[in-house]
């Protein structure tokens, strides 16, 4: 394939999954809207008005960077795993191992398809924060290049989920017992200074804790970790997890016989 | 891309050991001829789906390799994919999506501009019978349209090699006479095809040339017509016009009777029909139909077949 067929077979995919989740926004977009607007109303609204202050901010501002950054971190891993897996159970992931589409444009079609999804479920999220909470952006790269980075590697992390899945339990074990885990105690609604040094130091072992960091600082302009690690973090974890991603695409690991 | 007078399709000492020791193909070595309609034929897991599984690559090889018009699938698969269109047995489509948008992806996967996919997408359903049904979901197709659709997909790139597997595998005798004529059109147009089927009256109407693959070993690769030769005798029904109190005999036709007005008889490829009808006139019997009992092609398969399983017993 030359280059501009690598194009449209990158693009194919892209579209093809954009119009899958519009297809049954339903399922994909209004669940999460409402999901992260009943937090707002809770934990920001009724809880927050009593908690007072987290590091020196209105706790609903301090909460609703992590808030956003949960929907980013959830949509573009589910999107990702149930897309993939379900080609894989519908077999009609054939069309595109049978197609001289290389390994690495069905691998960056999804990854993009499911960062549509991170980033267009973000971005309403963010719109709806507004009503919730007044913001002042502190530093729009940082903002925008932790939420595409994070949503870039959750993406990868979906589809290694949906390649060594068997069934669509397997879809739901890690988002259930490792993601939302990780989220919670990544730093979204509280600051790791209230851990201790202990526990404070256990919770730098969780990489959600550095992205959602990074996204606060972006957003806010507070931190609990320096925010070159928080990059260095995830640029290594997309790394790493592109690189399995690709050997188990090129090995054909549950795919081919 | 690389034009070439080279085979459709060369497969030399293919082998496949599945990871649970299962060995589905034994060295086998295959040639089709491009325009070719090639009918791979055998049992229930004789190594078929295998075979085709590892030239469109959803099957990785043991060892052995494999060339689709001279391209070798361990030296440039991307190119030797260009050249091959598959149906499979089983529905892999996405049964939520439209059937154009099937095809339309399905071109995009190999890099084909959007304007030139739609164009071919129109042609191939109209073709198939499915232009009206474009655009509702795959999963409220008939089993038959779902199976067109499959053929509609595999072209959209317009290979030069066609495999089907089992394509008229549940398809009524109407439609499956629709497709035969279908896929002897592309044929004639310059399409290699490469034929499963359990249906051997399918192989015999529409193949030249056969190979009859039998425990992951090629037992039989000749054309239809020579294979046809090696049948001796063929086995014939007979309907006659009047009940039958018993058998009758005819000196050198081992007749049978099946019922009150049916006669069953084998006929060697040296005896004459004209002798037997002559013997059953003597005797005031008058046949009204007569047809061959199974296929020709399908006595010679299993002929083939309990042959080859009949040498694996004795070593």
């Amino acid at each position: 394939m030359d280059n501009s067929q690598k194009w449209i077979a990158f693009s194919t995919i892209v579209r093809r999954e954009i119009h899958r989740f519009l297809r049954i926004w339903p399922q994909t977009l209004v669940p999460p809207i409402i999901t992260i607007v009943l937090y707002f109303v809770i934990f920001g609204k009724l809880i927050g008005s009593r908690i007072g202050e987290m590091s020196q901010l209105p706790y609903i501002q301090f909460v609703a960077p992590g808030l956003i950054m949960m929907s980013v971190i959830t949509n573009s891993y589910s999107n990702v795993v149930s897309s993939f897996y379900g080609s894989k159970f519908q077999r009609n992931i054939e069309e595109l191992l049978v197609s001289p589409t290389p390994n690495w444009i069905i691998l960056l079609g999804y990854v993009v398809g499911g960062m549509s999804r991170g980033l267009g479920v973000g971005a309403m999220v963010t719109v709806l924060s507004l009503y919730f909470a007044d913001f002042s952006l502190h530093s729009l790269p940082i903002t925008i290049g932790i939420v595409l980075m994070t949503s870039l590697m959750f993406s990868l992390a979906g589809l290694i989920n949906a390649i060594f899945a068997g069934s669509f339990d397997d879809i739901s074990i890690i988002p259930t017992f490792v993601l939302t885990p990780l989220i919670y105690l990544g730093g979204v609604f509280y600051s790791i200074d209230l851990l201790g040094d202990f526990w404070g130091s256990v919770s730098l072992i969780n990489p959600i804790l550095y992205m959602v960091n990074a996204f606060r600082f972006g957003m806010v302009g507070i931190t609990d970790i320096n925010v070159a690690y928080s990059f260095a973090m995830v640029a290594l974890f997309s790394v790493v997890l592109f690189a399995v991603a690709l050997r188990l695409l090129e090995k054909g690991s549950r795919l081919r016989s | 891309m690389k034009q070439t007078n080279e085979p459709a399709l060369a497969i030399c000492q293919l082998s496949k050991t599945y990871e649970d020791g299962f060995q589905a193909l034994k060295g086998i070595d295959l040639n089709v001829s491009p325009g070719d309609f090639f009918a791979l034929l055998g049992p229930n897991g004789a190594g078929k789906s295998t075979t085709i599984g590892i030239i469109c690559s959803l099957v990785r090889k043991t060892s052995g390799s494999v060339k689709v018009f001279g391209q070798d699938i361990d030296k440039d698969f991307s190119a030797a994919k260009q050249f091959v269109g598959v149906v499979p047995q089983e529905f892999n489509f996405n049964q939520f999506e439209k059937p154009i948008d099937i095809l339309i992806n399905q071109a995009g996967y190999y890099g084909i501009p959007h304007r030139v996919a739609a164009q071919r997408a129109e042609k191939y359903l109209k073709q198939l019978a499915l232009w009206d049904k474009r655009d509702i979901p795959s999963r409220t197709l008939s089993g038959g349209m779902k199976r067109r659709l499959m053929i509609a997909r595999a072209l959209i790139h317009e290979p030069k090699l066609l495999v089907l597997d089992e394509p008229t595998a549940g398809v009524d005798i109407e439609l499956r006479r629709s497709m035969w004529e279908f896929l002897q059109e592309i044929n004639r147009q310059g399409t290699t095809i490469i034929l499963t089927t359990h249906y051997l009256e399918e192989a015999e109407s529409l193949c030249r040339n056969v190979a009859i693959i039998d425990h992951g070993t090629i037992v039989q690769n000749t054309s239809i017509r020579e294979l046809l030769k090696q049948l001796n005798k063929e086995t014939f029904i007979l309907d006659t016009r009047e009940a039958l109190d018993s058998c009758p005999q005819v000196q050198g036709y081992p007749l049978r009777q099946t019922d009150s007005q049916t006669l069953e008889v084998e006929i060697e490829k040296s005896q004459s029909v004209n002798e037997l009808f002559a013997g059953l006139s003597e005797q005031r019997i008058h046949v009204v139909s007569m047809r061959n009992k199974t296929n020709r092609l399908e006595e010679l398969f299993f002929d083939l077949v309990e042959k080859n399983l009949q040498e694996k017993k004795h070593g």
